[in-house]
């Protein structure tokens, strides 16, 4: 009797154990909506679709998301530029042309870069990446779009690589050597057949490291300049989502419209980064099938 | 290893028993293939000793002996397929039209164009069957559509599959059975128009009936190539092949004439092996 108790009770503890997060996810929508709602469900929602970001002011606030939607997305688009061409072409090197010695000196490297705290990458970007794209470009001012695009690119990268690595090493080798005995040179067979085969396990890559980016917060926040304005210009300074949430949540009337604007911003943010993991997901997973 | 001095003797005599009235065509054998003394190594393990044989062109070769015998990386020795496989090398030469493959100034694409291969397992690309067939002209350069069109079709028929894929070229060929990915494997190999044909072991993850239409296809492209095949049944090589080489632990222990290898073989140990008493 006893036994079966103490099989009941770990079962009972694992379980609880694995559905613990996923409760925890369910929590965070909760909270999030709930603190929203009460804006979202009245007619101050219109204001979210202006185009001005001023939620402190004496005469008239204003909480048009679009500012910061639009820097956010500037941002990351200018990141995936850099990252995934570095990223893929860096995958392609590590799984199929680097000898052992490389692999087993590049991986840890890689793994490493990934494990740099983002205030520390922002710190760099401020010290040292912002004087050199001051002088380079003849700008005001270092602190823009394109400082922020170039850490986070750097920081998406290990995600892309170690992702795309591994997907271009499930290739099978019989390919690889069908096209090699056929004549085919090195670079033919890794365009032409293995990239192509390891294709959705790269684009699965390149989406978790989109996420990775456009969620990534304090390196930003540190070296866009964070003015909340529109443009598509790499030289600019913006003010991302996650920036604006990390910079005024603090400081906010608990309960006002700023309030629950910002949390407006936290569902947006979330519900992009939630598609962005399922797209990958469901792409991994064809590829398993 | 005790047999260096068995391997170079058989090579030679091939020529004369070959006419000895063993019932093989009278045509004159020119060799395509010629192998000296070759050693081969996997890092320090060595795993082919002293082979030295001819293989003749527009015959059908056939190279038996237990599993783990060097046979198979033999047969990749020819197109130097070993090449991919770190720390291998080798001495000794190998010539095809009397030029060192192993030469310095050798082209290995011009050399795989030349000595096409066929593996064990069908390996087909994840593409359409067309794809499949046109990869090889498509990185030689052929980009004219016409043209690779004229290829395709013409692989395919040589291959023996053109009347049960015609329909349906633009569907993938994973999609197709065994036998036929095989065969379609063959067609890819002939679509870059090779002279050699190096076959490991083609057969051996099919059933019956596609191993028969497999080994007819054999029989039918050595009129115009020269076939090269690496097999585990001793039947196979005696029905598809003009010529048998058996290897036992990196020696080429016999080399000679089909019929005579497994009539009246001149080693006990290929008796042995051939009447089933090992491997």
């Amino acid at each position: 009797m006893s036994v079966m108790w103490k099989e009941k009770s770990i079962k009972i503890f694992f379980t609880g154990a694995a559905t613990t997060s996923i409760v925890v996810v369910g929590l965070i929508f909760l909270f999030l909506g709930k603190e929203a709602a009460p804006f979202l469900f009245s007619e101050n929602i219109v204001k979210l679709f202006g185009t001005e970001w001023v939620p402190v002011s004496f005469e008239k606030e204003q909480f048009g998301m679009l500012p910061l939607i639009t820097g956010s997305f500037l941002v990351t688009f200018l990141a995936i530029l850099f990252a995934v061409p570095f990223g893929v072409l860096s995958a392609v090197y590590l799984s199929e042309i680097a000898n052992k010695t490389e692999q087993e000196m590049l991986k840890p490297l890689i793994e490493l870069l990934a494990g740099i705290p983002s205030v520390v990458i922002g710190f760099f970007g401020i010290i040292a990446l912002s004087p050199i794209l001051k002088n380079t470009f003849g700008l005001e001012s270092g602190l823009n779009a394109l400082n922020g695009a170039i850490l986070l690119a750097l920081m998406a990268t290990p995600t892309i690589i170690t992702i795309s690595d591994d997907a271009i090493r499930s290739v099978p080798s019989s390919y690889k050597q069908a096209s090699i005995a056929l004549g085919g040179s090195k670079l033919q067979t890794i365009w032409r057949v293995v990239v192509p085969d390891a294709l959705s396990g790269i684009i699965a890559a390149v989406m978790l490291g989109i996420g990775r980016v456009i969620g990534e917060t304090m390196t930003v926040l540190m070296v866009t300049g964070n003015a909340a304005i529109i443009t598509a210009s790499p030289f600019d300074s913006v003010r991302t989502m996650t920036a604006t949430i990390a910079a005024e949540m603090g400081e906010v009337a608990f309960g006002s419209d700023h309030y629950r604007v910002l949390f407006c911003v936290g569902i947006i943010l979330l519900l992009i980064t939630f598609g962005l993991n399922m797209i990958a997901q469901k792409v991994l997973r064809r590829r398993s099938v | 290893m005790s047999s260096d001095t068995l391997n170079n003797e058989p090579a030679i005599k091939t020529h004369i028993n070959s006419d000895a009235g063993c019932g093989q065509d009278n045509t004159t054998n020119n060799t395509k293939i010629s192998v000296r003394d070759l050693n081969f190594f996997y890092g320090t393990r060595q795993v082919l000793f002293d082979i030295s044989l001819n293989i003749y062109d527009k015959k059908v070769t056939a190279f038996i002996g237990p599993s783990g015998c060097g046979k198979s990386t033999f047969l990749r020795t020819l197109n130097r397929m070993n090449d991919i496989i770190e720390g291998t090398r080798h001495n000794g030469e190998i010539l095809i039209d009397s030029k060192d493959i192993y030469g310095e100034k050798v082209n290995l694409v011009q050399l795989r164009k030349k000595v096409g291969m066929v593996f064990q397992r069908s390996n087909p690309f994840p593409k359409s069957i067309f794809e499949n067939v046109a990869y090889g002209p498509r990185i030689h350069g052929i980009k004219n559509k016409g043209e690779l069109e004229n290829i395709v079709e013409k692989s395919l028929k040589n291959a023996g599959l053109w009347a049960e894929v015609k329909d349906r070229l633009t569907s993938n060929a994973l999609a197709l059975s065994g036998g036929q990915q095989q065969r379609l494997c063959i067609a890819r190999a002939l679509a870059i128009d090779p002279e050699i044909l190096l076959m490991d072991e083609p057969a051996s993850a099919l059933d019956p009936k596609s191993t028969t239409r497999v080994e007819d296809l054999i029989s039918e492209l050595k009129e115009n190539y020269t076939i090269v095949i690496v097999t585990h049944s001793m039947q196979q090589a005696a029905r598809v092949s003009d010529y048998t080489a058996f290897f036992y632990e990196g020696d080429l222990v016999e080399f000679d004439v089909t019929k005579k290898i497994f009539t009246m073989p001149a080693k006990k140990q290929t008796e042995d092996y051939i009447t089933g008493r090992f491997g």
